[in-house]
C-alpha cells in the first residue's frame, strides 16, 4: 500500500477542510491578502473543487497601503482563475487619512482589523477560510484549525470548541462566523516546498532584487511610491533584498538575500536564523499583542 | 520521503511537559534564533532565579503566562534529520481535560509524563484512559524529574510496575517507559551519564525510530462523501477523502445506505484523473450511472458496515451542561449529521480504576457508555476497526457547543433488548427535541401601536430559523376560549389569566408562545407573569404613543372612543399602564415594519 508524503498529507486535510465548509456553511468566503500563505490557499481551492470553481468569493482588504506589484497579482489571479474577488477598503479610515506613519498600530486596528470586520458584516459571511498557520505565533498555535467568533468578530481563547479527529462543527447564530484555517499545520518550509512541487505564481517580491530600501529601527523598508516617508537625513538606497511576508510596505522589513529562485529560497529558509514574523513591524510591539489583537478580531 | 509522527504530552499539572518538549527544541537546535532570545528574554521576567525556562516557549496564551499553566493545546513542528513531527503539548489541569482529549484525537502516539517523586497519580490514569479513547495505539511513559529522586532505578522500577498494571485493561500496539529529567535533560536528545543502568536510549531517538503504521488488514474501500460537484449536466463526482483501502477505475462499489452499486468511471486526485486512488487521498469519483448519492452517504467496497439508526458508544462530556438521558442532539458521524438522542446511560466509567458506576446524568470530563438513536440511517463501523468510521460528536442543539464526542462500541438491532432510559418527558425533554427554549414573547401596548403586525413577521421570522411558534391573539382567543367573556372587570382578570395559563402549558410542550394582547394593567401582567414563570415571560412594550396610534387608527377604533361609542377604551376612557421594567422596548414611529421586527429579533436572541 502506498502511503502518502508529508506534503500530499497536509494536502489532503487542507482539501478536507475546504469542502467541509463549501458543503455545510451558508456563506463563505475565502479572505485573499495576495501572500504566499493565499497563493497556496487559492491553489489548493482550485484543485479540491475541480473541474468546478471554488464555490465562494474571495476577499482582499485593501489598506491602500500593499506594494503596487501585490495589487496587479490580484487582479492578473481573479481574471486569470475567473474568481469573484471582493475588494474592501475602511472608506472612513481613508478619508481621514489614517496612514502607517502617523498612526501606528491604530493603523493596524483602523484599516486591517476593523476593515476586515466591516467587510464580514457587510456581505454576512458565515465561514472565513485564513491562510494562518500554528507555526507563525505562539498564540496562533492555539488555535483551532475552526476558530470560532462572536458577534462582534471576538475569539475567546480560553474557550474554544473542542475539535476532535476530523469532525468540524460548523454551527453558529446568526451573526456569528468561523474562522477556518485550512494551513494550521503548514510550516514555512512546507509552504516553500509546495509552492516549488505544484508551481504556483507568487508575487516576485519574495525573490530577491535590486529594490530601493532604507533602513530603520533593525528593519529594511522598501520604498515603494512617492508616499513613503523619509526621515531627516534616510537616503533610499539599492539593495538586493527579498521579502518573507508581504503585507503593507512601510511595514513589512525586507531582508539582504542572493535567493532569486525557489531552491535558494527553500535553503535559506531551511537554514534560517529568524522567524519569519520578526519581519513584521506590528508583531514586536509587546508580548501577547498577537493575541490581543485576535482577540480583537484580527485575523 | 520524510514520514511524519503526530503526537502529544500529556500528564498531570507540573509534571514538565512543556519543559520536556521546549528542552528538546532547544538542544536539538530546533529554534529560531529569535525565539530563543525571546525564551532567555521571557525567563528572565517569568521564571524563578533567572534560569532558561523551557516551558515559556510553549504557552502562548496571556492568561497562561500569568498562571503558569497550560490551558489549551498548542501545536509545535518541528522536523530532525529521520522525521516531521507535529507535537500537541496538552494541559494536565483537570478543568481542562476536553482540551487534552482534543490534542489526543489528533495524535498517533502520547508521551504521557508521571513524575518520579510522586508515581502514577490520578491524573496519569485518566490521561491515559482518554488515549486509550481517543485511538492512541502508541504511548510512552516518560518518568520525568528523575534528578528529584537520585536517579534510583529501584524508584524507577517500582512505577514501571505501577504502569504495567494500570495499562493491563488497554489494547496499545507498544508501551515504551523511560527516564528522564526535563530540566536538566536525562535522556531528551542525550543519553544520561547519570542513569547507566538504562539502555534503552534517548526520548528523541525513540520518537525517530518508532514505527506507528497501521497495522490492520486494510482491505476494501470506503469513502464518505462530502459533497456533490456538478458544474454542469455533463459532470456529477462525489468529493470525498478515501478513509479505507484503495479504488480503480471500473471497479464496482456500492453506495450506502441506499445499496445501490454502480461502476467507478473516472477518478479525480484531486485535479488530475488516475486509474487508482488510495488511503488519505483527496478524490472525486464519477459512477457510470446514476445513484442516490449525497452528503453523508458512503461509497464502498468489499467491506462490511453497519447501516442503522442505534448503537451503543463511550461518550466523554465536554460540555458545562450536564448530559440528561433523553435529551436531543446533532450528531456528526464522517460527513453526515443527524438529529440524536441519548437514550440511556448504561453506567459511567470511574477513571481511576474503570468501575462501572451507575448514574442517570453525566458531568464535564466523565466517560460513560450509552445508547444512542439517530433520526436517520447512519453508515458506520466499530471504533476499534476504523477510527474515522466510528467516532462522532454530539452537538448542542440550542448552544451549538460541543457537548460530548464518542466512540462506537458496537451497532443495535431493533430486537435488541433495547431500553429506554426510565424518564419522565418533562418539559426540558420536550424543548431539546424542538432545539428550543421555550418563551412567552409578550407583547403590550396601546391599540394601533403595531402589536399584531410585528407578532406576524416575528413569527415568520421565528419560523424560518426552525423554530416552533404559537400566536395567542384576540382572533384566535376571543373566538373559542374565552367567547363567554365581556369587557367587565372580573372578565378582563379572567380573560388574562386563561391566556397565561394556555401559554404556560404550551410553554410546557416545548413551544415558544407570542401573545399580542393591550393588556393595559400592570397587575394583570404580572399575575401573567406569576403563572408563566418569570425565567419565561419576556415583556415586549411597544412603546408606539398615542398621539400616533390615533392617527393611524387602523380600525376606526379611536374615532369611536372619542365619539364614546367605546367605553373603557385603553388610552383615552381606561388608563394605559406602561411596563416599568420592560424586557424590551420599542416605539415604532418612523421605523419600517422590518426594521422594528429586526430589532426586537436581535433583542430576543440573549433569551432564547
Amino acid at each position: 500500500m502506498s502511503k502518502l508524503s508529508h506534503l500530499d498529507e497536509l494536502e489532503a486535510e487542507a482539501i478536507y477542510i475546504m469542502r467541509e465548509v463549501a458543503a455545510e456553511s451558508e456563506k463563505p468566503v475565502m479572505l485573499y491578502s495576495i501572500g504566499k500563505d493565499s497563493s497556496v490557499m487559492l491553489h489548493i481551492a482550485l484543485k479540491a473543487f475541480y473541474p468546478d470553481k471554488p464555490p465562494f468569493p474571495f476577499l482582499h482588504v485593501d489598506t491602500t497601503w500593499k506594494f503596487k506589484e501585490m495589487i496587479e497579482f490580484r487582479d492578473n489571479m481573479a481574471k486569470k482563475y475567473g474568481l469573484e474577488m471582493l475588494v474592501y477598503t475602511n472608506e472612513e479610515g481613508r478619508a481621514q487619512g489614517i496612514n502607517p506613519f502617523d498612526h501606528g498600530s491604530a493603523y493596524t486596528d483602523i484599516m486591517k482589523t476593523q476593515a476586515l470586520k466591516q467587510a464580514l458584516d457587510k456581505y454576512q459571511f458565515t465561514a472565513a477560510f485564513g491562510g494562518g498557520r500554528r507555526d507563525e505565533e505562539k498564540s496562533r498555535a492555539k488555535e483551532r484549525i475552526f476558530s470560532f467568533r462572536n458577534s462582534a468578530h471576538a475569539w475567546d481563547p480560553k474557550n474554544q470548541r473542542p475539535e476532535m479527529w476530523k469532525l468540524f462543527n460548523t454551527k453558529i447564530f446568526k451573526g456569528e462566523e468561523v474562522r477556518v484555517f485550512p494551513l494550521s499545520n503548514w510550516t514555512e518550509k512546507d509552504i516553500w516546498q509546495y509552492i516549488r512541487r505544484e508551481n504556483i505564481e507568487i508575487p516576485s517580491l519574495y525573490f530577491a532584487k535590486e529594490r530601493p530600501v532604507v533602513y530603520r529601527d533593525g528593519n529594511i523598508i522598501m520604498v515603494d511610491d512617492e508616499r513613503m516617508r523619509l526621515e531627516p537625513g534616510e537616503k533610499p538606497v539599492m539593495k538586493k533584498v527579498r521579502f518573507r511576508t508581504l503585507g503593507c510596505y512601510p511595514l513589512t522589513g525586507g531582508i539582504e538575500s542572493d535567493a532569486d529562485t525557489l531552491d535558494a529560497i527553500i535553503e535559506e529558509t531551511l537554514s534560517a536564523v529568524s522567524s519569519e514574523r520578526t519581519s513584521r513591524v506590528i508583531d514586536n510591539e509587546a508580548a501577547g499583542s498577537m493575541e490581543r489583537r485576535k482577540r480583537e478580531g484580527y485575523f | 520521503m520524510q514520514s511524519l509522527l503526530k503526537f502529544i504530552t500529556c500528564g498531570s499539572v507540573d509534571d514538565g511537559k512543556s519543559t520536556l518538549i521546549g528542552h528538546m527544541l532547544y538542544d536539538a537546535k530546533l529554534l529560531f534564533a529569535d525565539q530563543e532570545k525571546a525564551l532567555e528574554l521571557d525567563s528572565k521576567v517569568g521564571s524563578t532565579g533567572g534560569a532558561v525556562d523551557y516551558s515559556l516557549l510553549l504557552d502562548g496564551l496571556m492568561a497562561e503566562r500569568e498562571q503558569g499553566i497550560t490551558i489549551d493545546v498548542a501545536y509545535r513542528y518541528f522536523t530532525t534529520d529521520n522525521r516531521s513531527f507535529i507535537v500537541a503539548d496538552t494541559p494536565g489541569h483537570e478543568e481542562y481535560t476536553r482540551n487534552m482529549a482534543v490534542g489526543a484525537s489528533f495524535a498517533d502516539l502520547a508521551v504521557i509524563l508521571v513524575d518520579a517523586s510522586k508515581g502514577v497519580l490520578v491524573q496519569t490514569k485518566r490521561h491515559t484512559r482518554i488515549c486509550s479513547l481517543m485511538g492512541i495505539k502508541h504511548v510512552v511513559y516518560a518518568i520525568n524529574k528523575m534528578d528529584l529522586i537520585d536517579y534510583d532505578q529501584n524508584k524507577f522500577k517500582e512505577i514501571v510496575r505501577n504502569i504495567k498494571k494500570m495499562t493491563a485493561e488497554y489494547e496499545f500496539e507498544s508501551l515504551f517507559t523511560i527516564p528522564v529529567s526535563a530540566t536538566v535533560g536525562d535522556n531528551i536528545t542525550e543519553p544520561s551519564a547519570r542513569m547507566p543502568w538504562f539502555k534503552g536510549g534517548t526520548l528523541l531517538n525513540y520518537l525517530e525510530n518508532i514505527d506507528i503504521t497501521d497495522k490492520a488488514d486494510e482491505k476494501g474501500f470506503v469513502m464518505p462523501v462530502q459533497r456533490v460537484c456538478r458544474p454542469d449536466h455533463t459532470f456529477r463526482g462525489f468529493e470525498g477523502q478515501i478513509e479505507v483501502g484503495s479504488i480503480s477505475k471500473g471497479d464496482e462499489v456500492v453506495s450506502l445506505p441506499s445499496g445501490e452499486s454502480a461502476n467507478v468511471k473516472s477518478i479525480l486526485v484531486t485535479n488530475k484523473e488516475m486509474d487508482t486512488a488510495f488511503k488519505g487521498q483527496a478524490v472525486t469519483i464519477q459512477l457510470d450511472r446514476e445513484v442516490d448519492v449525497s452528503r453523508g452517504c458512503m461509497l464502498c467496497k468489499d467491506i462490511d458496515l453497519s447501516v442503522g439508526k442505534m448503537f451503543t458508544a463511550k461518550l466523554l462530556w465536554m460540555d458545562d451542561t450536564k448530559l440528561v438521558a433523553g435529551k436531543n442532539y446533532f450528531l456528526k458521524i464522517a460527513t453526515k449529521m443527524v438529529p440524536a438522542v441519548v437514550m440511556n446511560i448504561k453506567y459511567k466509567i470511574d477513571v481511576n480504576e474503570g468501575n462501572q458506576v451507575q448514574t442517570d446524568r453525566l458531568y464535564k470530563n466523565e466517560i460513560a457508555v450509552c445508547d444512542i438513536s439517530c433520526s436517520d440511517k447512519i453508515v458506520f463501523d466499530e471504533f476499534k476497526h476504523h477510527k474515522e468510521l466510528g467516532g462522532f460528536i454530539l452537538i448542542d442543539r440550542i448552544s451549538n457547543m460541543t457537548s460530548a464526542c464518542g466512540v462506537v462500541e458496537h451497532p443495535l438491532r431493533r430486537d435488541d433488548n433495547l431500553t429506554w432510559h426510565n424518564m419522565d418527558i418533562t418539559r426540558e425533554l420536550r424543548a431539546s427535541q424542538k432545539g428550543q427554549s421555550p418563551k412567552t414573547i409578550w407583547l403590550t401596548g396601546l391599540s394601533g401601536a403595531g402589536k399584531s403586525t410585528i407578532v406576524n413577521e416575528l413569527e415568520k421570522k421565528l419560523f424560518e430559523i426552525g423554530k416552533h411558534t404559537m400566536v395567542l391573539d384576540g382572533d384566535n382567543v376571543r373566538m373559542g376560549l374565552n367567547k363567554n367573556l365581556g369587557f367587565k372587570e372580573q372578565d378582563r382578570i379572567e380573560n388574562i389569566r386563561r391566556i397565561a395559563e394556555v401559554s404556560k402549558l404550551m410553554n410546557d410542550a416545548g413551544i415558544i408562545v407570542l401573545t399580542s394582547f393591550i393588556s393595559p394593567f400592570r397587575l394583570d401582567r404580572r399575575n401573567a407573569k406569576d403563572i408563566i414563570g418569570h425565567d419565561s415571560f419576556i415583556e415586549v412594550y411597544i412603546s408606539t404613543p398615542i398621539e400616533e396610534c390615533e392617527k393611524r387608527d387602523v380600525k376606526g377604533l379611536y374615532k369611536k372612543a372619542r365619539q364614546g361609542d367605546i367605553p373603557n377604551f385603553s388610552g383615552i376612557s381606561s388608563p394605559y399602564e406602561p411596563p416599568e421594567n420592560p424586557d424590551i422596548e420599542i416605539d415604532t414611529t418612523g421605523k419600517s415594519l422590518e426594521d422594528s421586527v429586526n430589532y426586537i429579533m436581535e433583542a430576543l436572541e440573549k433569551y432564547m
